[in-house]
């Protein structure tokens, strides 16, 4: 695809409660661009296609290799990472904006700190009794570690609650990535300690009941999550665990 | 004596920032963690084949001794044996405490951890997660600092940047200078002891493998303050990168640990496509130069190899810098332990790896010098602590693949309870320990930038920064070659003075942040510049055509430069070398 410049329209918004505005650029064409190029591009020279200077663009990145979950954008419309979305496979003029489900900070950033919180919530973590040295851990069959490594390349990026119907203000729904999690943690020999406490967390107003299986997550997910499978594991395990607490009390 | 808690600051949430949070906060401390990102996307994140420790789990009769040793050859005898010593001797611990906290390693048919060979060494000694495994390791230190962080035992500052330590007038750390990076507000934060974690300096060579954190600028700026910077001439540039138009994008050793093979074709002008090339064509240079070690020689030495053949033999793919790393022969289950990689090649060059040969050339990688520590890991600052690639412990003059994992865990675990245990001792400070004159000289640095009616965009001196460094201070170094480098830094430094943002406002204003690293990357460059300069000797990956030989009369020396009016002044320390007996470096034969 021979050409001089690539046409790009970039939805901005200089702060979470200004309007946000549509700026138009062209940006000098170089074989192997990405996303992240060519908002570096855009920083080098801020002006837009009609000349008038402008600021570089906010946006959040960090490893440019698509594992360590920051620039998580909408590119012509779909939500997916910066670094990975190469220009020769967009079409133009291309659109970013920022993901839409979350408090825009600044351009294309956004604040997605929820799920940072929600990972709280199920005690994503192994309880270890500390960290001195207190021997080899459990042994564990490649089968499991076959199932539980796949999980654990989730990413942090948001990408799954973005494109999630039902990850909105009403329901507060945790999203695929948070039970996810929880089976990850609720799979390991030490972790499945709290397994109980992590399926409670998950019952109930915005837990795993929420979920409509639209099916969005597992598409959209940059790291091939195995998303519906762990959302319908997890949603018979918090079934069985409610039906336990019944006759418990 | 300080308040009963001591309270720590840990700047840098990767591998070495959060074995320190985790130490800190298990013995009772109070732990303020800062960190620009978010620390589950710290770059720790990117370190892909795996952590070395001799658990001898594959019975080769490996042991922590023989890790030590090859650490040490490995280094070119610059890192000081005790602390490797240590660290290799902690490995078995260290690899049993992150099973434990659930890292889903790779395993063998018995569920034993499974290890990989790496290079420099003969010994499988990399226990490994796919080929993700600083990923998994980051997580596994992530989600137990969130839990301390649930417990109220850790206040995460994510979207802060650390600017300058406050010291009060004994020249004591009492706490560091940060900014929000949305809100621009900078302010100041008490500590009785602060430990530095900010990783490597990739940004100062442009294009690296390296995050976009990875500026290298809170060192500067402790080494502006009078902290000793060490080693800095030795960075490592990795044999086998993906080269791109924003970064060089790792394709990590396991590929060769697995055994992926380097090779191109005799004859230069050969040009038929890559699998058709038969054997008897294809010339694997690091096998038959290095018959023992094979694809497996040390990362400074694979780097020189794909270096000369391209520019001293001209023998690149269709002459460009280039040359093939080949997995195409590989059996289906050796090529599944490295999807993560082969993914990477996939999306970023379009290719199949599994099909078709990788088209790889060497790139900047790795910090191997950093913040002088002692063995401690303490500074010559009282109360600044160092640990991970931001300290230059460890890898002397060339890091062992899958050693920079380990060694940034085990210098958290150092350096948490020495920062507590200095902490507990610490005379109350007088008056307000500096503070509000450290807050004021930040603050007059912000008001320069943002007022500044100058006409140098800082974006621009950042590309000249990179391209000056690359040409001049990564993989062949000439004396003539570094001076002009040294007068380009200065001629830098001086646009800098002129800079201007096209961007004045506080909110969440980047290019302001990255305008405050930028001065800090180029003082930086001149310590890495100057420390080249005067080392006439080759040793691991500090290479002069002019000088090939490693001199240890003269150099088996640790440089040290301090911040003296404006320029970095050097001086030389002697290695411990208490263990070892230096000897020849050699991986040509048995």
């Amino acid at each position: 695809m021979a050409q001089s410049t690539i046409k790009v329209e970039i939805k901005r918004q200089s702060t979470p409660d200004a309007p946000s505005t549509t700026e138009k650029f062209e940006i000098p064409y170089r074989p192997g661009m990405n996303i992240t190029s060519l908002l570096g591009e855009i920083a080098l020279n801020p002006v837009d296609v009609s000349g008038k200077a402008t600021t570089p663009v906010t946006y959040d990145s960090n490893c440019l290799e698509e594992i360590c979950g920051s620039c998580a954008m909408l590119i012509n419309g779909k939500a997916r990472m910066a670094c990975s979305a190469l220009v020769d496979k967009l079409e133009q003029p291309i659109t970013l904006a920022p993901l839409s489900k979350f408090p825009v900070v600044r351009d294309l950033a956004v604040d997605r700190s929820v799920l940072f919180e929600n990972l709280k919530k199920v005690k994503a973590w192994v309880p270890i009794d500390g960290s001195y040295d207190l021997g080899s851990g459990p042994r564990q069959a490649p089968q499991i570690q076959e199932q539980r490594y796949p999980l654990s390349n989730c990413i942090s990026c948001t990408i799954c609650m973005e494109v999630c119907p039902q990850f909105n203000d009403v329901t507060g729904f945790v999203g695929a990535a948070t039970i996810a999690q929880t089976k990850l943690f609720n799979m390991d020999p030490s972790g499945s300690v709290l397994k109980e406490e992590r399926l409670r967390a998950l019952a109930g107003d915005g837990g795993i009941q929420e979920c409509s299986f639209s099916q969005n997550c597992v598409q959209a997910c940059p790291k091939q999550l195995p998303l519906t499978e762990a959302i319908s594991d997890m949603g018979r395990d918090v079934f069985i665990q409610q039906v336990k607490d019944l006759f418990a009390r | 004596m300080a308040a009963a808690t001591p309270r720590i600051i840990v700047v840098g949430g990767g591998l070495a920032g959060l074995a320190a949070v985790i130490k800190i906060a298990e013995a009772g401390g109070k732990v303020d963690l800062f960190s620009i990102v978010p620390v589950k996307r710290s770059h720790s994140v990117c370190a892909q084949g795996g952590i070395n420790a001799a658990k001898d789990l594959k019975g080769e009769g490996d042991t922590v001794l023989k890790h030590f040793d090859d650490t040490i050859y490995g280094g070119d005898f610059l890192a000081n044996q005790t602390p490797v010593k240590n660290m290799t001797a902690q490995g078995p611990a260290i690899i049993d405490l992150l099973d434990r906290m659930g890292v889903p390693f790779n395993r063998t048919p018995e569920g034993l951890l499974d290890f990989r060979r790496f290079g420099g060494t003969l010994y499988q000694r990399t226990a490994f997660a796919g080929a993700t495994t600083g990923q998994q390791l980051l997580y596994a230190l992530d989600e137990q600092v969130r839990r301390h962080e649930s417990e109220g035992k850790v206040t995460k500052y994510e979207g802060w940047e650390f600017l300058s330590a406050v010291l009060d007038s004994k020249g004591a750390a009492r706490g560091i200078v940060a900014m929000d990076l949305r809100t621009m507000e900078t302010r100041t934060f008490p500590a009785d002891a602060i430990i530095i974690c900010t990783g490597g300096n990739g940004a100062i060579f442009g294009k690296s493998t390296n995050s976009v954190v990875c500026t290298g600028s809170a060192q500067s700026a402790l080494y502006q303050q009078g902290a000793f910077y060490a080693n800095g001439e030795f960075i490592q540039v990795h044999p086998t990168a993906i080269p791109g138009e924003d970064k060089l994008r790792l394709m990590s050793e396991s590929a060769r640990g697995e055994g992926g093979r380097v090779w191109v074709p005799r004859d230069r002008n050969d040009k038929r496509v890559a699998r058709s090339i038969p054997e008897a064509d294809r010339y694997y240079f690091l096998e038959e130069r290095y018959p023992k070690y094979g694809n497996l020689v040390p990362r400074d030495i694979a780097t020189r190899e794909i270096f000369k053949i391209v520019y001293e033999d001209n023998m690149g793919i269709d002459g460009q810098p280039m040359v093939y790393l080949d997995l195409t022969h590989l059996p289906k289950e050796r090529l599944h332990k490295l999807e993560g990689i082969l993914e990477i090649y996939e999306k970023f060059v379009g290719d199949d790896p599994r099909e078709v040969p990788m088209k790889i050339f060497p790139g900047m990688h790795y910090t191997m010098g950093g913040l002088w520590v002692d063995f401690n890991q303490q500074t010559n600052i009282p109360g600044v602590f160092a640990a991970g690639e931001a300290d230059y412990s460890i890898h002397g003059a060339n890091r062992l693949g899958a050693n920079s994992l380990l060694s940034c865990i085990y210098g958290g675990f150092v350096a948490g309870p020495q920062a507590m245990a200095y902490a507990s001792s610490l005379p109350a400070q007088e008056g307000d320990g500096g503070h509000a004159a450290e807050l004021q000289r930040q603050k007059e640095k912000n008001g320069l930038l943002l007022n500044n009616p100058g006409t140098e965009n800082p974006f621009k001196i950042w590309r000249e920064l990179g391209e000056t460094m690359t040409k001049h201070a990564t993989i062949v170094r000439y004396n003539a070659g570094l001076e002009e480098a040294d007068a380009k830094l200065v001629e830098l430094l001086d646009r800098y003075r002129n800079v201007n943002l096209s961007d004045k406002s506080q909110w969440a204003n980047t290019s302001f942040a990255f305008t405050r690293q930028l001065y800090n990357m180029i003082e930086l460059a001149r310590v890495i510049v100057h420390g080249a300069r005067l080392r006439d000797e080759s040793r691991g990956a500090h290479y002069k055509p002019d000088f090939p030989n490693r001199d240890d009369e003269k150099f088996l020396k640790t440089t040290k430069a301090a911040f003296v009016d404006g320029a970095p002044a050097i001086s030389f320390e002697e290695v411990d070398i208490s263990h070892i007996k230096p000897r020849p470096r050699v991986y040509t034969s048995s």
